[in-house]
């Protein structure tokens, strides 16, 4: 009955086209030499990745960012751990509430935590800058991280930490020696997941980074002047390389271990 | 070994659920419950100078929003472009979703990762590499220049809100993606068999049996794609032009050079009442719907 749709079939090609042109593009034109990004390309050079390796303002950014991405990764990926095996040991009172409340972040527009957090922040008298940022990416990181450790505590096996409890580990060695090792590909997606989320992060850096710019800030910065354009591709072109992988290993780790069920309703 | 109130406290589950959901509560009040609170009291206050802000209660910039013309225009055509935006990538993913579901009898979970790859390489980029594939001398123009089949470039490509809209679905084309495979995937094929048994064709079989199952899936991805895209910034401001320019772009000019944070503030109040409308909103048609088809 299901087996064969030529016409779905070509649009799924056609859909596919339309989805990755766009990507490609770029890393196509980072080796095309000239300032403008026109058919046809003028020739082929390394100039822009040389050009790019030169920036010290870039290299900056660059830490910045790392910086940024792996805290808020570290810290919300461990305040959602506690918060998925509340929602899915326990049977939480105003559930709805608690759950809905953690998930808002990721939900409401952007620029509106932006604007709630530039107000309170500049009101309290702080400086803006990577503190700030770092807080705004905890906050948009966590819903994701829980989401994802969620559906990976959801395909276990309580009665392994039974066991363990039955045979006298506390807790916290439950936790350590059977609950840790079987979330681990679960945890390390959640940090990879949510270190891209965090280094690709624009509007709420935009708003509180002030000078402390990060990678997409700066790049921002760069769009405005053809000149200095073509190095953003080069850099854009190393960051969709390595994004990819890092998520292909994150969905690669999120299935390892889960048999068939294979299920992304939850987190992306 | 223990006191007895450490017992009856570790004895009560609801304790316990609650100690480990705390970090994630403080996080939620402090870094967004708290300064949201300030933003609604700051959208009652006056800009004063460069740095000073008035802290007497007043409705002027509320009274400022609607008084401008231009503000109202802008809250509208961001729900206009994020309502077209939202029905475009329904349309246009739902095929895609009903074709891995029903379709693709292996390597499904393959399918599903190269369709949401490219939402996790740079947003920036891709919205900037629209404007190269609509500009002026952009892909289009250029290929099609080159092929002779127009002299000069069409300008209507890029800078408005056509652009935006394609953008924008674009971008978010794996939020509607996930939500409806998943409620096409987890439907019951026996229950297509009967419906064919008993006698509905291919498209009756859809509209009577398939589609109303996938419902959820779907007001998923509105509500997924709906919100967030409403107060987008970097597309209307990279793609937009005059023409396509939303809400956000004037709330972004309002805490940099136009300097006045308590208007920017009421802005985005209006915004997130505007958004928790609609939210409100799709969900009640929905419960109506679903309580009628069932």
């Amino acid at each position: 009955m299901y087996n064969k749709n030529n016409t779905l079939f070509i649009y799924c090609v056609f859909y596919f086209a339309f989805l990755y042109i766009p990507v490609l593009l770029l890393p196509i034109f980072s080796f095309n030499d000239s300032f403008h990004m026109v058919f046809p390309l003028k020739g082929f050079t390394f100039d822009w990745y040389i050009q790019m390796w030169n920036k010290s303002r870039l290299h900056q950014a660059l830490f910045n960012s790392i910086k940024v991405g792996i805290i808020a990764s570290v810290v919300s990926t461990f305040i959602a751990l506690f918060a998925a095996k509340a929602f899915t040991r326990y049977k939480v009172k105003f559930h709805g509430l608690s759950y809905g409340a953690i998930l808002l972040p990721f939900i409401i527009p952007e620029i509106i935590i932006a604007v709630a957090l530039i107000v309170i922040w500049t009101s309290m008298g702080l400086k803006l800058g990577l503190i700030p940022v770092t807080i705004s990416h905890i906050l948009f990181c966590t819903p994701f991280c829980m989401l994802i450790l969620i559906s990976r505590m959801e395909g276990f096996d309580k009665s392994l930490e039974e066991a363990s409890m039955d045979l006298g580990e506390n807790s916290f060695w439950t936790f350590w020696r059977v609950t840790f090792p079987l979330l681990l590909p679960g945890i390390i997606a959640s940090l990879l997941l949510a270190f891209v989320i965090s280094f690709d992060e624009f509007i709420l850096a935009f708003f509180l980074s002030s000078s402390d710019q990060t990678l997409p800030i700066y790049m921002w910065s760069q769009l405005r002047f053809p000149k200095k354009f073509p190095h953003i591709l080069a850099l854009g072109a190393i960051i969709i390389i390595v994004t990819s992988l890092i998520v292909m290993t994150a969905y690669w780790l999120r299935n390892l271990g889960q048999g068939k069920k294979k299920d992304f309703s939850i987190g992306i | 070994m223990s006191s007895t109130l450490q017992n009856i406290y570790f004895r009560s589950d609801q304790a316990k659920a609650y100690t480990l959901l705390s970090p994630a509560l403080i996080l939620v009040i402090f870094a967004m419950a708290a300064p949201m609170i300030v933003m609604i009291f700051t959208s009652f206050n006056t800009q004063i100078s460069m740095i000073e802000i008035d802290r007497t209660f007043t409705t002027g910039r509320y009274e400022d929003f609607f008084s401008k013309p231009i503000f109202s225009m802008l809250l509208f055509r961001s729900v206009k472009i994020s309502f077209f935006v939202t029905l475009l990538t329904l349309l246009t993913t739902y095929p895609l979703a009903y074709y891995i579901a029903f379709y693709v009898k292996k390597n499904k979970m393959l399918w599903i990762v190269l369709m949401t790859l490219p939402f996790w390489t740079s947003y920036l980029l891709r919205v900037f590499s629209w404007r190269v594939i609509l500009g002026n001398k952009g892909v289009i123009n250029s290929a099609l220049m080159g092929t002779g089949m127009i002299d000069e470039p069409l300008g209507f490509l890029l800078y408005n809100q056509a652009a935006v809209i394609i953008t924008l679905s674009h971008a978010w084309a794996a939020f509607a993606i996930l939500p409806l495979y998943v409620s096409l995937d987890k439907i019951d094929k026996s229950l297509l068999e009967a419906s064919y048994d008993l006698g509905n064709t291919k498209f009756e079989t859809f509209w009577r049996v398939t589609f109303p199952l996938s419902l959820p899936g779907v007001i998923g991805a509105i509500l997924i794609i709906f919100i967030p895209t409403v107060g987008d910034y970097v597309t209307p401001q990279l793609v937009g032009g005059t023409d396509g320019r939303m809400l956000s772009n004037m709330i972004q000019s309002l805490f940099g050079r136009a300097n006045n944070f308590p208007l920017g503030a009421a802005s985005a109040v209006l915004m997130l009442t505007t958004v928790c409308l609609v939210a409100a909103l799709v969900t009640y048609i929905t419960k109506k719907v679903s309580m009628r088809m069932s």
